[in-house]
């Protein structure tokens, strides 16, 4: 049977939940109507064109281009509109800014800091690099709930160090990092090393300003607002030295070769306003739908476990939680029939036995991180969708648990 | 998160993981035995009842694990019951991803397991009969191999870890 077929088959077997919440807007999401609407005309009614090429379909395609760059700039302080490279994903704005970097600067070697959490489209290219040019990877550790110390920070950035990378806002457990005091503890140990922040969960949800902040580049991500998949974009400092990982024709965007995503990027310019249009308000609405969701679990299902901060030093839309005794990639199944869509950083989704690498870093052990559910909410969630999912899940997890050969009292909770 | 991979699963491992047969602990088995462990992720627990002519009437399991592994053991109890310790010796992980319409790659443990499992059981059926049937080789077989392997290697990384004082530090990372 083909993949396609058995695939066709898994789907009827699955069937029609009679509702569905969907949570994993990590990994990706739906779209809006009205980002659907934003992009439409630009896949045949106008800006259809290649953006360097002068003619009136291609200069409609630079001009949204164009206003998408001023709109990122602007919600994150640039002072210069070229500032703002857009690139096909979140991935590739993390590898432009790190392998981009390192390859620029592959003379001076050195050494490159990432924290322990940082996603793998930067920690990936960071060895890449080391492994291409000879420069060394040192990881930073955090604490328990996902935080880099500023002062376990300085112990790790010396005159060696040309390039630190740490995350605004972690993408599984939420920590909303102290990246201030992070960038000052590094320019203070060396002015010369550039500050990267991977800030695709961050954007949209934390107040971010580039020259307050003093970061060097900072990625952001198309889906991760609502916007569509297939769009990042990297504010990259001017003087900051960058040369394309990927070779092509270069055009409107000098960093990045291959044809502009232009109806993605209209499309991720409605998201960006949609996600920036009463914010403060958005914020304390998702926040309040967090804990909703996290106190409901707690108080409905035992043995669980919650993974990174509380509180306001977690992001609003993030729920991780650890269900003690059963194995997370069957509780995403399992929630998946009951038409709740969550995703888990248990070993069983990924190609070595080793489960999320954010988890391990706070301490969990292996079977607690196994049993882990990353949950995404956004304003688009409604309090009924919260209700749906601790009716379901307590019933999900009990039938795990029954089916079990692991339970309280056999294996010691932490 | 870590490396994804796509898992197409087989609409039968959906149909049986929804519909688990032969579930729970068995209070008269007379072997029990069981293959994984918490830390790797999946564990199964495998209960037979051996009845005369050594022919399973009965067995039933208990798994922590994906939903490939809980099919994969459901199926398993489906598919030794009422046959010989000799002829239930002969079922393959190959065998058994077969009945569950072919996992893919990355869940062939799930069968090694299950299969693993059952291994187990027979040896332990036997070594406390103080038996030694010719059929039942010395050598472990590969399915026997795997697990072992796999269980010594989360054992290899806590020793290792505490060696360094914790997860929380590079050692803990990925």
């Amino acid at each position: 049977m083909s993949v396609a077929a058995k695939l066709r088959e898994l789907l009827r077997e699955h069937g029609q939940p009679p509702r569905e919440v969907y949570f994993d807007l990590e990994n990706s999401g739906w779209v809006p109507p009205e980002v659907v609407e934003a992009m439409l005309p630009y896949f045949n009614a106008r800006g259809y064109g290649h953006p360097s090429i002068t003619h009136k379909p291609g200069w409609e395609a630079l001009e949204v281009l164009y206003e998408a760059k001023e709109l990122v700039a602007r919600t994150l302080g640039a002072r210069n509109i070229e500032e703002i490279a857009f690139t096909h994903s979140g991935t590739e704005a993390n590898n432009l800014a790190v392998l981009g970097y390192l390859l620029a600067n592959r003379e001076r070697r050195g050494k490159v800091v990432v924290s322990a959490v940082e996603h793998l489209s930067v920690i990936f290219p960071a060895e890449f690099a080391a492994k291409l040019f000879g420069f060394k990877v040192v990881r930073v550790p955090v604490d328990g709930e996902g935080f880099v110390d500023p002062e376990v920070l300085k112990s790790y950035v010396d005159r060696e160090t040309v390039l630190v990378s740490v995350q605004a806002v972690n993408h599984e457990i939420g920590t909303v990092q102290p990246l201030k005091e992070l960038v000052d503890t590094v320019k203070v140990a060396n002015p010369d090393a550039v500050f990267h922040t991977d800030a695709a969960d961050a954007y949209g949800w934390v107040n971010l300003d580039v020259e307050k902040l003093g970061v060097d580049m900072l990625t952001v991500s198309g889906h991760k607002v609502h916007g569509p998949r297939g769009v990042g974009a990297l504010y990259a400092r001017e003087g900051v030295k960058l040369e394309p990982p990927l070779r092509g024709q270069l055009s409107a965007e000098k960093l990045w070769p291959g044809v502009e995503n232009v109806p993605l990027i209209a499309g991720f310019k409605r998201a960006v306003e949609l996600q920036f249009e009463n914010m403060e308000r958005n914020v304390s609405y998702v926040k309040g739908l967090r804990d909703k969701l996290i106190d409901g679990v707690l108080a409905r299902v035992p043995h669980v476990l919650v993974n990174g901060p509380l509180g306001e030093r977690r992001t609003p839309n993030n729920a991780n939680l650890s269900f003690l005794y059963v194995e997370g990639e069957a509780l995403t199944v399992e929630l998946s029939m009951r038409g709740i869509y969550v995703s888990s950083g248990s070993a069983c989704s990924s190609r070595i036995l080793e489960p999320s690498h954010v988890l391990l870093a706070i301490g969990r052990k292996h079977e607690e991180a196994h049993g882990s559910i990353l949950f995404k909410l956004s304003r688009y969630h409604k309090p009924e969708d919260i209700d749906y999912a601790l009716e379901e899940i307590p019933k999900a997890v009990a039938r795990l648990r029954a089916i079990s050969s692991l339970a309280p009292g056999q294996v010691a909770p932490t | 998160m870590s490396t994804r991979i796509p898992l197409p699963y087989s609409p039968k491992v959906l149909e049986i993981f929804r519909n688990p047969r032969n579930l729970g602990p068995m209070e008269d088995a007379t072997v029990v035995e069981s293959a994984g462990s918490p830390a790797c992720g999946d564990m199964i627990k495998l209960y037979l009842k051996v009845g005369e002519g050594d022919v399973i009437e009965r067995a039933t399991f208990e798994s922590y694990g994906c939903a490939a592994n809980i099919a994969a053991a459901s199926i398993l109890t489906e598919m030794v019951k009422g046959k010989s310790l000799r002829e239930a010796w002969q079922i393959s992980w190959k065998q058994l991803s077969d009945e569950l319409g072919g996992l893919p790659p990355i869940k062939y443990h799930c069968s090694i397991l299950a299969v693993g499992a059952l291994k187990r059981a027979i040896r332990a059926y036997y070594g406390a009969k103080g038996e030694k049937p010719e059929w039942l080789p010395e050598a472990m077989t590969p399915e026997e191999r795997q697990v072992l392997e796999e269980e010594e290697m989360i054992e290899r990384y806590y020793r290792a870890l505490g060696r360094l004082g914790g997860a929380q530090g590079e050692g803990g990372s990925a």
